[in-house]
C-alpha cells in the first residue's frame, strides 16, 4: 500500500486506485479474529507462513470481550472466517448460537483431553491456558507502605484502597475468568461479597486486560489485577514488577481457535486450524505461555510464576458460558460507575 | 435598412412580484448605435441582459438578423459584450484575454495572433500585448475589454455602463474613440448608459426608460429639444417647471399672460406643468415690458458658469422661480444685478406642455 | 424540448431559456455531486435516525429506546457532564483566546507571528495528543504533578485542560478576525472625546468583537461537546456523550443505543450551528468597507504584560508537545528515563503498526486530492450553474450540513447505511473509500465555505464574457477559475490533509484490518496501556501535518512571487 500511495503520479491513476489499493498478492485472505496480544500478531503470522505462504492472514484484533461481541453482532453477516486466540467460553457461546464450523484438525489427538471442545467433531480447539495474577508494583508499594498481597482476599483489606486497577469483564476476557472463578470459588453468594469489598479498593476498572498490569509497570497504579503473561513480559521489559498468584488458586481460560461457520475459504481455513494444533504452533505458543495444547512440550517460560499448573482452580467452562450474560449483566449494574469509557 | 437587425417586441419581465421591464418594442436598425439611458432601476441593463440572454425575459420575444433568439443561450446567439468591470480575466495576458474566443474555433495560429494584433492596433495598444490587466490602466483595460469583444466580429455589440468606472478626463477621451470605431466598423451597439453627456455625444438614437418602460425614443436632438414626457424633460439636461393652466385651445395661461402654445390632447382649464429650458427664457430690462408675453420678475442670484451666467429669478406674481442662461453680455447690456427687476420673456415655440399626472 | 412553452407572446407560462450543452452538462455535474451528498451524508443520517426507533431485530419500537435511555442513570449523568465540559471550556477557552488575540492585533509587542503560529499547533495533532501529556504531566507518576494539589488529573481537570489545548485555535481564528475589523476612526473618536483606556475597551472594542466572541464561544462549545478524543485518554470514569456513543457501539455493541445517544449528541451541535450562522450573518453586516484599519500605539508597560502573557500560552502549547515527545523517547517511564526509540516499534502494538501511518498518509492524500475536486468543483457549479433552482438550495444545505454532524454520529451512520447487506454500496465498508468519504464529508462545510468566498470574489461576469465568446464553461473553468482561486483550492486541500490525519471520530467505527490509521493507533495503543507509543505516532502525526503545513507556505509563497503581476487585481 505504500507503494501504491508514492507510485501514483496522475490523477486518473489514483483514480483506479482507489479502493483497490490492496489488491490481493497471496492466493487467499483469511480474515481471522483474535485477542491474541498485539506484540505477537506478526509472529503468529509470520510462522505459519513459512509453512503456508499462499494464505494471507489479515487480523482483526481487539480484547476478548470486544471480538466476542463483534461476532455475535455480526453473526447474521459474518465478516470472520477464522477464529484465531479467543477465549473457549466466548467460543463456546457461539457454539451455542450456531455460528461455528465443526472441524477435527489433522493433530487433534496429540492435544490434553481439555484443550478441546467436548463434541464431535470438536467445534474448537484450545492453544493454551492464559491464567490470571496480579501485578504488583514493587516501587509504589514501598512508596505507599503496601504489603506485597498473597490472597485475593488480601486484595480486599482497607490499606490498597485506590491502588487497584482490573479490567472491566464486559470487554475483557481477563476481567470475566477472574470474576467467573471468583463466583466459582468462592460460590455465588461469597464471589459477589468479594468483588463488593474489592470494589473498594478499586481505582479504576479498564477497557483492555493488559491495560492494568501495564499500568501497574508504569507506576500509574501500585496493583494490577490481569494476567500472568502480561505480567512476565513487562517484567522482561525492566517493569519493576512482582507477579503474585494469589493462594486461592486462579482462574484461567483458554485461547482457541475455531472456524466461523458459512466462510466462503474454507479449504484455507481448515489449513489454518490444522496448523495451529501442530506441534510447531504449540512451541510458538510456549514462548509466551506456560502451559499449552501439547503440554509434554512445554518448557519453562522466563518470568513466569512457577506454581501455576497448581494454582488453576478446576475452570467449568460450560457454566461460565452458560451465565456469561447473567454475570456480566449484574457485574454492569453494581460497578459500572469506575469504568473507563468504552467497557 | 427596411428591415430592424434586432426586433423587440412586448418583452416583460418580472422579478417574483416586481416588473423590472413592461411591455418593451423597441426596433435597433443595422449598424445603428443605441443607448439605452435612465435612472439606476429604471431597467435598462435588465433589458440589455435580455438581449444577451444572460437573463431571459419572462414574456416577449427578440429577434436578431431576422432570427428568433427569445430563448437561445447566450453561447448561441451572436453578439459582444463589454462590462463596466471590464471582466478581463485577470491571469491572462492582453493578448491572450483578447484571443480567448479565437482560440478554440480551430483557426491557424498564425490567423489568431493576426487577428489580434489588428485588434490591439485598434484600440491602440499594440505595444502592451504581454502585460497582464492589472498592470494596465482603467482606460487601457476597457479598450482590451473592447478588442476582446470585437474579436469574433460579433453582429451586435452590447455595452454595459462601460465608462463609468473611469475619470472624467478619460472618459471624455474614450467616448469619441468607441464611437469612432464603432462608425468604422459599422457593427451595431447598443450602450447602457445612466450619463445623459454620454448618451447624448455618443449615439445616434437614444432610448430613455423609466420604472420598467420606455418613455421616448429617438435621436439626441428630439430628445433634448422635444421630450416627450415630464419625466424626459427633467432627466435630459436642466428644465424649468412652471404651473400653469390651459385656456382657450393654443393658449395657456402663466401669472397674467396668456401664451400662445400648443396644447394638442390637452382639455381647455386644465392644470399644466410648462417647461422651458434655461438657456430659451430671456431676461430684458424691466422697462423694456412691451407686450402681453412678457412676466415682470426679480433677479434673486447670479451664477457664474464660466461661459455663461445662470440667473434666477422670482415672478412678481406668483413667486415661481425661473432659471435663465445669459451671456455675460447681456448681465452688462442690461446691468442686471441680483434684486434687479426684470422682464422676462418666454418663447412661445419653446414652450412645451405637460398634464400634471403624467 | 423546443416546444410550445416557450413560444413567444403566450400570455402565462413564463419563458425558459432554452437549455445550452453547458447548462446540460453542469447540471449534470451537479446533480452527481449532490447524489454523493445525498449518498455520503442525507441517506446515513436518516438510516441512523429510523435505527434509534428499532429493536436490536431491527423491529420498529418507537421511542422505547430513548425512554430506556432516559431511565439509565449514567446514561442521562452522561449530559450533565458533556454540558459541563463545554461551558466550562467555553469560559476558559474564549477568555484565554480573547485576550491573545488582543495581544496580537491591538499590542506593539515583539514576534507576533511567531506566538501565533505556536498557537496554531493544536490543529495539527489529535485530540487524544494533549490527553497523554497531561497524564505524563499530572498522573500518578506525572512530572508535576504536584501542582494539581491531590486533585485526580483523570476526569473533568484533565478533559477541560486538553479541551482548552484542543480548541484554542479555532477560537483564537474568530476573535482575531473580529478584532482585525475594527474601525480606527471609532478609537480615534472615543480618544477625542477624552474616554479612558478602560471606558474605549468597554463602549468601543467588546461591542466591535461580540459577534465573534458569540461564534467563537459557539464553535468552542460544539467542539468540546463532540469531541472524544480526549475524554477517552483522560476522562476516567467521568462519562460524557461522547465516549457513551463509543462504549454502546464498540464496547457492547448496542448499535440501537449508540444511534439514540448520537441523536442527543446532535441536538447541541445543531443548536451550536444554528446560532453560529445566525451570528455569522450579523457580523457580515457589521464589516464596514471603509473601516480604516487600526494601528494600535506602542504601550511599554500593556506590551509587556502581553508579551508575558503571549510566552506563557506559548510555552503551554509547546510543553504538550514537548512532553509528547520526552515520552515517546524515553524507555520505560518513569522508571529508566533512558532516551531511545524502542517506543517506535509501532508493529509490536495494537493499532495496526507503522502500516496505519502510511495508511494515514494514504488517506490523507486521498481526501485531500479528491475532496478538493469534488468540494471545489460543488461550490463552482452552486455558483455559476444556470438553473435547477431547488437543487442548488439543497445542495447549499447539504454542504453545510456536516459543520452540526459530530464525527462520531457521521461514522456511526456510515456503519448503519453502508455495512447493511442490503446496500448495493455494502462493498465500500470497511474499504480506504469509505474511509476517505467520510473523511470528505466530516470536513465538507468549512472547505466548501473557503471555496465559495474564493468564488465570490471572482468577477461575476467572466461566465457571461465567455458564454458569448462561445467558450465552452469548462475551458473557462480550467483557464481561469481555478488559477484564480489557486490560493484557495491548496488551502482546502492541506485543510482536508491535515484534519484526515488527526481525526479519529468518524474513522474509529468505520477503519478495517488493512486500513487501520494512525490517529486510530493513538487511540488504541493507548486503550491497551500502551502510553508511550501512543504518544510517538501521535507525535509522527503531528510532525507530518507541520511538514506539509511548512510544505504548503512554501508553495504558497511560490505561487504568490511567479503570480504577482496579475494577482494585484484580484486582491483589489
Amino acid at each position: 500500500m505504500k507503494n501504491s500511495f508514492f507510485g501514483v503520479r496522475s490523477g486518473l491513476a489514483a483514480a483506479l486506485a482507489f479502493g483497490l489499493s490492496h489488491a490481493t498478492f497471496a492466493a487467499t485472505e483469511l480474515t481471522v479474529y483474535t485477542a491474541v496480544e498485539a506484540e505477537d500478531l506478526k509472529k503468529y503470522a509470520a510462522r505459519f507462513n513459512e509453512d503456508h505462504p499462499d494464505i494471507k492472514i489479515n487480523w482483526v484484533r481487539d480484547s476478548t470481550g470486544i471480538v466476542t461481541a463483534k461476532l455475535l453482532a455480526e453473526k447474521e453477516n459474518p465478516r470472520a472466517d477464522v477464529i484465531w486466540g479467543l477465549a473457549a467460553t466466548s467460543l463456546l457461546l457461539m457454539k451455542g448460537e450456531g455460528m461455528l464450523h465443526a472441524y477435527a484438525p489433522n493433530g487433534l489427538d496429540g492435544l490434553d483431553s481439555k484443550f478441546r471442545d467436548k463434541s464431535n467433531p470438536p467445534s474448537w480447539t484450545g492453544m493454551d491456558a492464559w491464567v490470571a495474577a496480579v501485578c504488583v508494583n514493587t516501587v509504589e508499594s514501598d512508596k505507599h507502605n503496601l504489603p506485597m498481597p498473597a490472597s485475593w482476599k488480601d486484595l480486599t483489606k482497607p490499606v490498597y484502597k485506590g491502588h487497584v486497577a482490573m479490567p472491566n469483564p464486559n470487554s475483557s476476557g481477563t476481567g470475566f475468568l477472574d470474576v467467573s472463578s471468583w463466583l466459582q470459588m468462592f460460590g455465588e453468594e461469597g464471589g459477589w461479597a468479594f468483588m463488593d469489598q474489592l470494589h473498594q479498593n478499586i481505582d479504576h476498572y479498564t477497557h483492555s486486560g493488559s491495560k492494568p498490569c501495564k499500568q501497574a509497570a508504569r507506576g500509574e497504579v501500585a496493583i494490577g489485577v490481569s494476567f500472568a503473561f502480561r505480567g512476565a513480559k513487562s517484567k522482561a521489559a525492566g517493569a519493576p514488577l512482582e507477579v503474585i498468584i494469589p493462594s486461592e488458586g486462579i482462574g484461567w481460560d483458554m485461547e482457541a481457535t475455531a472456524i466461523v461457520a458459512g466462510t466462503k475459504k474454507l479449504d484455507a481455513a481448515k489449513t489454518l486450524v490444522d496448523w495451529s494444533v501442530s506441534e510447531k504452533a504449540n512451541k510458538m505458543y510456549n514462548e509466551g505461555y506456560a502451559v499449552i495444547g501439547i503440554q509434554r512440550l512445554a518448557k519453562p517460560v522466563e518470568h513466569f510464576p512457577e506454581n501455576i499448573p497448581q494454582a488453576m482452580i478446576d475452570n467449568d467452562f460450560e457454566w461460565a458460558a452458560q451465565n456469561r450474560k447473567r454475570i456480566l449483566a449484574e457485574w454492569q449494574k453494581r460497578y459500572d460507575s469506575k469504568s473507563e469509557p468504552k467497557s | 435598412m427596411s428591415e430592424a437587425f434586432l426586433k423587440i417586441e412586448n418583452l416583460t419581465k418580472n422579478f417574483g412580484q416586481f416588473t423590472a421591464l413592461r411591455n418593451i418594442s423597441l426596433e435597433v436598425f443595422e449598424g445603428e448605435f443605441v443607448c439605452f439611458l435612465g435612472p439606476s432601476g429604471c431597467g435598462k441593463t435588465t433589458l440589455l441582459r435580455a438581449i444577451a440572454g444572460l437573463d431571459i425575459q419572462t414574456q416577449g420575444s427578440i429577434a436578431q438578423a431576422g432570427e428568433d433568439i427569445s430563448v437561445l443561450p447566450p453561447a448561441e446567439r451572436d453578439f459582444g459584450i463589454v462590462f463596466q468591470s471590464y471582466a478581463l480575466f485577470p491571469n491572462l495576458s492582453v493578448e491572450k484575454n483578447v484571443a480567448y474566443g479565437l482560440e478554440s474555433r480551430r483557426a491557424h495560429r498564425n490567423e489568431v495572433s493576426q487577428r489580434v494584433a489588428e485588434l490591439l492596433a485598434l484600440v491602440d495598444l499594440a505595444d502592451q500585448t504581454k502585460k497582464y490587466p492589472a498592470q494596465l490602466s482603467g482606460g487601457q483595460q476597457q479598450r482590451v475589454a473592447l478588442a476582446r469583444a470585437l474579436a469574433t466580429s460579433p453582429g451586435l455589440l452590447l455595452l454595459d455602463e462601460p465608462l463609468s468606472a473611469l475619470d472624467a478626463k478619460v472618459r471624455a477621451h474614450l467616448r469619441m474613440e468607441i464611437k469612432e470605431l464603432q462608425r468604422r466598423l459599422a457593427v451595431t451597439t447598443i450602450m447602457v448608459t445612466h450619463d445623459q453627456e454620454e448618451a447624448l455625444t455618443m449615439a445616434d438614437r437614444i432610448v430613455v426608460m423609466n420604472h420598467g418602460v420606455i418613455e421616448q425614443i429617438g435621436t439626441p436632438q428630439e430628445i433634448y429639444a422635444s421630450p416627450a414626457s415630464q419625466f424626459v424633460a427633467d432627466f435630459i439636461g436642466t428644465m424649468n417647471f412652471i404651473s400653469a393652466r390651459t385656456a382657450s385651445a393654443g393658449k395657456c395661461v402663466l401669472e397674467d399672460l396668456e401664451i400662445a402654445v400648443d396644447t394638442s390632447g390637452l382639455e381647455a382649464g386644465q392644470p399644466v406643468q410648462l417647461a422651458i429650458r434655461p438657456e430659451d427664457v430671456q431676461l430684458g430690462a424691466d422697462d423694456a415690458l412691451e407686450d402681453q408675453s412678457q412676466a415682470r420678475g426679480t433677479i434673486e442670484s447670479l451664477e457664474y458658469l464660466g461661459a455663461f451666467v445662470r440667473a434666477t429669478v422670482e415672478l412678481d406674481q406668483s413667486g415661481a422661480r425661473v432659471q435663465a442662461d445669459l451671456s455675460t453680455g447681456d448681465i452688462d447690456q442690461f446691468a442686471l444685478r441680483p434684486q434687479s427687476s426684470v422682464a422676462v420673456t418666454f418663447p412661445a415655440e419653446k414652450i412645451r406642455l405637460y398634464s400634471l399626472d403624467a | 424540448m423546443a416546444g410550445a412553452s416557450y413560444l413567444s407572446g403566450t400570455r402565462g407560462s413564463p419563458l425558459r431559456r432554452k437549455s445550452s450543452s453547458d447548462d446540460r452538462a453542469m447540471r449534470l455535474f451537479i446533480l452527481v455531486i449532490a447524489i454523493y451528498l445525498v449518498i455520503a451524508l442525507a441517506f446515513p443520517l436518516y438510516v441512523m435516525f429510523s435505527k434509534s426507533l428499532e429493536n436490536s431485530q431491527g423491529g420498529f419500537v418507537g421511542l422505547q429506546n430513548y425512554l430506556e435511555y432516559f431511565n439509565t442513570p449514567s446514561l442521562v449523568y452522561s449530559i450533565q457532564n458533556s454540558l459541563f465540559i463545554g461551558f466550562v471550556t467555553t469560559c476558559i477557552t474564549v477568555t484565554i483566546a480573547f485576550v491573545l488575540a488582543y495581544a496580537l492585533t491591538r499590542s506593539r509587542m515583539p514576534g507576533k507571528p511567531v506566538f501565533k503560529t505556536i498557537a496554531m499547533i493544536p490543529i495539527l495533532v489529535p485530540s487524544l495528543l494533549p490527553g497523554i501529556a497531561l497524564i505524563y504531566l499530572f498522573g500518578r507518576q506525572g512530572l508535576i504533578n504536584e501542582l494539581l494539589f491531590g486533585h485526580e488529573i483523570y476526569g473533568p481537570i484533565g478533559i477541560v485542560i486538553a479541551e482548552v489545548f484542543f480548541t484554542l485555535p479555532h477560537a483564537l481564528i474568530i476573535i482575531i478576525t473580529a478584532l482585525s475589523i475594527a474601525d480606527a476612526r471609532l478609537y480615534e473618536a472615543a480618544t477625542a472625546l477624552r474616554a479612558s483606556r478602560p471606558r474605549i475597551f468597554f463602549t468601543v472594542t467588546l461591542p466591535g468583537v461580540r459577534y465573534g466572541l458569540i461564534s467563537a464561544a459557539f464553535v468552542v462549545f460544539t467542539l468540546s461537546v463532540t469531541d472524544f478524543g480526549a475524554p477517552k485518554v483522560i476522562g476516567g470514569d467521568f462519562n460524557v456523550l461522547a465516549t457513551d456513543i463509543y462504549k454502546q457501539v464498540i464496547g457492547q455493541q448496542n448499535f440501537e443505543m449508540g444511534a439514540v445517544v448520537s441523536m442527543v449528541l446532535l441536538l447541541p451541535a445543531g443548536l451550536a450551528f444554528v446560532v453560529d450562522r445566525i451570528v455569522q450573518k450579523k457580523q457580515v453586516a457589521l464589516l464596514s468597507a471603509r473601516a480604516v484599519p487600526l494601528e494600535p500605539l506602542p504601550n511599554k508597560r500593556f506590551d509587556s504584560l502581553m508579551l508575558v502573557y503571549s510566552i506563557i500560552i506559548s510555552i503551554f502549547i509547546l510543553g504538550i508537545l514537548g512532553v509528547c515527545q520526552f515520552a515517546a523517547l524515553v524507555k520505560f517511564f518513569p522508571y529508566n528515563l533512558s532516551l531511545g526509540f524502542s517506543n517506535y516499534q509501532f508493529d509490536l502494538m495494537d493499532g495496526g503498526g507503522w502500516d496505519s501511518y502510511f495508511n494515514s498518509i494514504e488517506m490523507a492524500s486521498y481526501t485531500a486530492v479528491f475532496g478538493t475536486i469534488i468540494v471545489f468543483a460543488g461550490a463552482y457549479l452552486v455558483e455559476k450553474g444556470q438553473g435547477l433552482g431547488p437543487i442548488r438550495g439543497a445542495f447549499q444545505f447539504l454542504a453545510m450540513l456536516p459543520m452540526a454532524i459530530p464525527g462520531l454520529v457521521l461514522g456511526l451512520a456510515y456503519i448503519f447505511f453502508f455495512n447493511s447487506p442490503s446496500n448495493p454500496l455494502n462493498f465500500l465498508y470497511h474499504t480506504m473509500t469509505i474511509l476517505v468519504i467520510s473523511t470528505i464529508t466530516h470536513f465538507y462545510t468549512v472547505s466548501h465555505l473557503t471555496a465559495t468566498t474564493a468564488l465570490k470574489q471572482m468577477d461575476s461576469q467572466f461566465e457571461s464574457v465567455a458564454a458569448s465568446l462561445k467558450q465552452p464553461f469548462y475551458r473557462t473553468f480550467l483557464r481561469v477559475t481555478v488559477p484564480v482561486c489557486t490560493p484557495a483550492i491548496l488551502d482546502i486541500s492541506i485543510y482536508l490533509f491535515v484534519n484526515a490525519m488527526t481525526t479519529v471520530s468518524a474513522v474509529v467505527f468505520l477503519y478495517s484490518p488493512h486500513t487501520t490509521l494512525a490517529s486510530v493507533a493513538v487511540l488504541n495503543m493507548d486503550d491497551a496501556g500502551d502510553i508511550a507509543p501512543a504518544a510517538a505516532m501521535g507525535m509522527m502525526i503531528f510532525y507530518t501535518a507541520a511538514g506539509v503545513k511548512i510544505l504548503h507556505y512554501l508553495l504558497s509563497r511560490g505561487i504568490e512571487s511567479r503570480t504577482q503581476a496579475w494577482r494585484v487585481a484580484v486582491a483589489n
